[in-house]
């Protein structure tokens, strides 16, 4: 058995290859940050200094966090060959329900009335997801269907709940959610704790690597790794942290949705990769007989997958009304289509079996920075929708080359 | 030596359709037995049912002697049955550990996946069958025919199978990787394990096989040593059912005639 990649030691490309290789770096993923980075620049010099400014930096984070909390579910879903097109109504739905329950069911300021409807919302959320998952998975119904009825059903169910009233205002304290932050010390506290958390998973992960007698990334790529990641950090709680209240000279801080989706992409990624759920997911997605042959309860897996979004779709529903103050029944319109959009920009393979929440958290902003700076350089809506959709058609483009290339 | 597995008088029907009639088939510890027959003759059906896949109509599969209902492959799995499918059914995307484990993970105490321990006992069963084998990290659509199927075979083996089905083991491989799988198969028998293979491939079978059972039409044809026969006559009781003495199986001419 001679290995391949010996004979080709010449190539400067196949040496590339074999370095992103051992050092366990997704290339792709450094080429979409890339592309980031480039739409950015662009945004900046074109909106004359505006886009990279930390006001608009500060915007742009929140109206990111409910696409990307929706989008790590999106992966999971994606990636075990189902779609769901009804988040964007479910998250209409679940915003008028939880606006309803705290202001008409249970006392306008009550003082349990903000955290009650939130469990309502996500149990809702859960169930109908769920509900979703069990037809997908019972009845063999494609997953395009039954969530392309979802996408028509739950905005109806949103309409006939409030007579297509809008609900407002809402709790006081529910709005934090929405448009709250936490100040500038808090924002440090969270990016320390962010970086020992990092610090211990690579010596963890180094740890665990030597016991088992693995190759090893060298230690300089690890500080590498570890020193961006540091910067990073800093530059965005620095960033959070320059966006002043209005007359005054309090940082604002990193704004809780935000916090929120980091806690979302940490748990999601520990569900992804350390949990017999997300390993099925993944199988089941390479190859759904596999797992059928396995034992694996795949009825099971698909239902709680769609659970599992529809929970998000609540957090994303939460978001999304409280920074509104309202729970409109035009909310969410096509936001299913940014959250697949982020989740298949963000490496996601449409065949299945293949896709990352990073990736998925990467492309969401993406998606993000480019409707934030069309709006910024006053693109009307209609166009910015043609252009969103050219993005996501040439998104499934690259994915498809990129998929033939690796065969 | 006491039978380890004992299938006896299986039917098994789809509609109208009886895929296999009164089949019977015996396997002994460490013994490899080649079930032959052309395409649509019943072979994988009948087997399915000592896997777990499909369910008999009729008939009654004992497992050291007592009679056991297998229900599902995982019900087959607790009876020391292991599968290995034509299509090897590996999740392409997943590395070697994680298809061993595939379905049967190890968790931590905290009910997290024990990467560690999976991987290490990879290693570890990886090496009894394939000591050159080093693509642990790589998912196994990286891996060739031959280090595919030992992945397969370690899935089974982690898992202490007693009896092994192989089905055409050797169709998707070349020859040097059928040499390997040859090698792996003796091992397996040298461990007391006993397999069923089913095959197309006369010459496969007759190097590896203790025993051939041949079905046509979902009937039985002949069972027998291999020495007690060769390819020739095999051949004739695949095609036509025709017995080593010139007279027909049971039930096969009947069909033929109908």
């Amino acid at each position: 058995m001679t290995d391949k990649s010996a004979k080709s030691e010449g190539g400067l490309d196949s040496k590339l290859k074999r370095a992103t290789v051992a050092a366990n770096i997704d290339t792709r993923l450094l080429a979409m940050i890339g592309a980031v980075a480039v739409i950015w620049l662009f945004f900046h010099i074109t909106s004359g200094g505006i886009f990279l400014s930390p006001r608009n930096l500060w915007n742009l984070s929140v109206q990111t966090s409910v696409t990307a909390i929706l989008a790590t579910g999106m992966v999971l879903i994606i990636v075990s060959r189902n779609i769901d097109l009804s988040t964007g109504s479910l998250l209409a739905f679940l915003g008028i329900l939880g606006a309803f329950v705290q202001t008409e069911i249970l006392p306008l300021e009550g003082a349990h009335s903000w955290w009650l409807s939130m469990v309502v919302m996500v149990v809702a959320g859960c169930l109908a997801g769920g509900l979703q998952g069990w037809m997908i998975a019972r009845f063999t119904i494609p997953a395009f269907v039954v969530t392309l009825g979802g996408l028509m059903f739950w905005r109806g169910a949103g309409w006939l709940f409030t007579s297509g009233r809008t609900v407002t205002p809402l709790d006081s304290t529910f709005k934090v959610i929405g448009a709250g932050s936490i100040g500038e010390t808090w924002s440090w506290v969270v990016g320390i704790i962010g970086f020992a958390v990092l610090v211990t998973l690579t010596l963890l992960n180094r740890r665990r690597r030597k016991a088992l007698d693995f190759g090893m990334r060298p230690v300089a790529l690890d500080v590498v790794i570890l020193a961006a990641a540091a910067v990073l950090i800093i530059a965005f709680v620095m960033t959070m942290n320059s966006y002043n209240f209005p007359r005054s000279e309090d940082g604002r801080g990193i704004p809780v949705p935000v916090l929120i989706l980091i806690v979302v992409a940490c748990v999601m990624i520990y569900v992804a990769n350390m949990t017999r759920f997300g390993r099925y997911i993944y199988g089941y997605g390479g190859n759904p007989e596999a797992a059928e042959l396995a034992g694996v309860n795949t009825r099971a897996v698909v239902i709680a997958s769609f659970a599992l979004i529809g929970g998000l779709t609540a957090l994303g529903a939460m978001i999304s009304t409280a920074r509104l103050n309202a729970a409109p029944l035009s909310i969410g319109q096509l936001l299913e289509l940014q959250v697949i959009a982020a989740a298949v920009i963000g490496g996601t393979s449409l065949t299945g079996g293949v896709g990352t929440i990073i990736g998925a958290l990467i492309g969401a902003l993406l998606m993000q920075s480019l409707q934030n700076g069309m709006v910024l350089l006053g693109v009307q809506s209609a166009p910015q929708q043609m252009i969103m959709a050219c993005v996501l058609i040439f998104a499934v483009w690259f994915d498809v080359i990129y998929q033939k290339r690796r065969k | 030596m006491k039978p380890l597995v004992q299938m006896e008088n299986i039917y098994k029907r789809f509609g109208g359709i009886h895929a296999v009639e009164d089949m019977s088939l015996e396997l002994l510890p460490g013994e490899v037995v080649g079930l032959l027959g052309h395409n649509g003759a019943g072979k994988s059906t009948f087997i399915k049912m000592l896997s777990g896949a499909y369910q008999l109509d009729s008939g009654q599969i004992k497992i050291g002697g007592d009679v056991v209902n297998i229900t599902n492959p995982s019900s087959a799995k607790a009876f020391g049955i292991e599968t290995i499918y034509q299509t090897l059914a590996l999740a392409d995307n997943l590395d070697t550990a994680a298809n061993i484990f595939f379905g049967r993970e190890i968790l931590t105490k905290f009910g997290a996946l024990d990467e560690p321990a999976m991987e290490h006992a990879a290693i570890g069963v990886m090496g009894r069958l394939n000591p050159q084998f080093r693509k642990f990290k790589d998912p196994v659509s990286n891996l060739s025919g031959g280090q595919r199927q030992s992945v397969a075979i370690a899935r089974a083996l982690q898992f202490n199978a007693r009896i092994i089905i192989m089905d055409e083991p050797t169709a998707a491989l070349g020859p040097h990787e059928t040499q390997m799988v040859a090698d792996l198969i003796r091992a397996l028998k040298r461990e007391g394990i006993a397999i069923v293979m089913i095959s197309h491939d006369l010459h496969d079978v007759f190097d590896l096989a203790d025993r051939v059972s041949v079905m046509k039409n979902g009937r039985h044809v002949w069972t027998g040593t291999t020495e007690e026969t060769n390819k020739d006559e095999v051949l004739q009781m695949v095609i036509l059912g025709k017995l080593p003495d010139g007279s027909y199986a049971p039930g096969i001419l009947s069909e033929e005639n109908a």
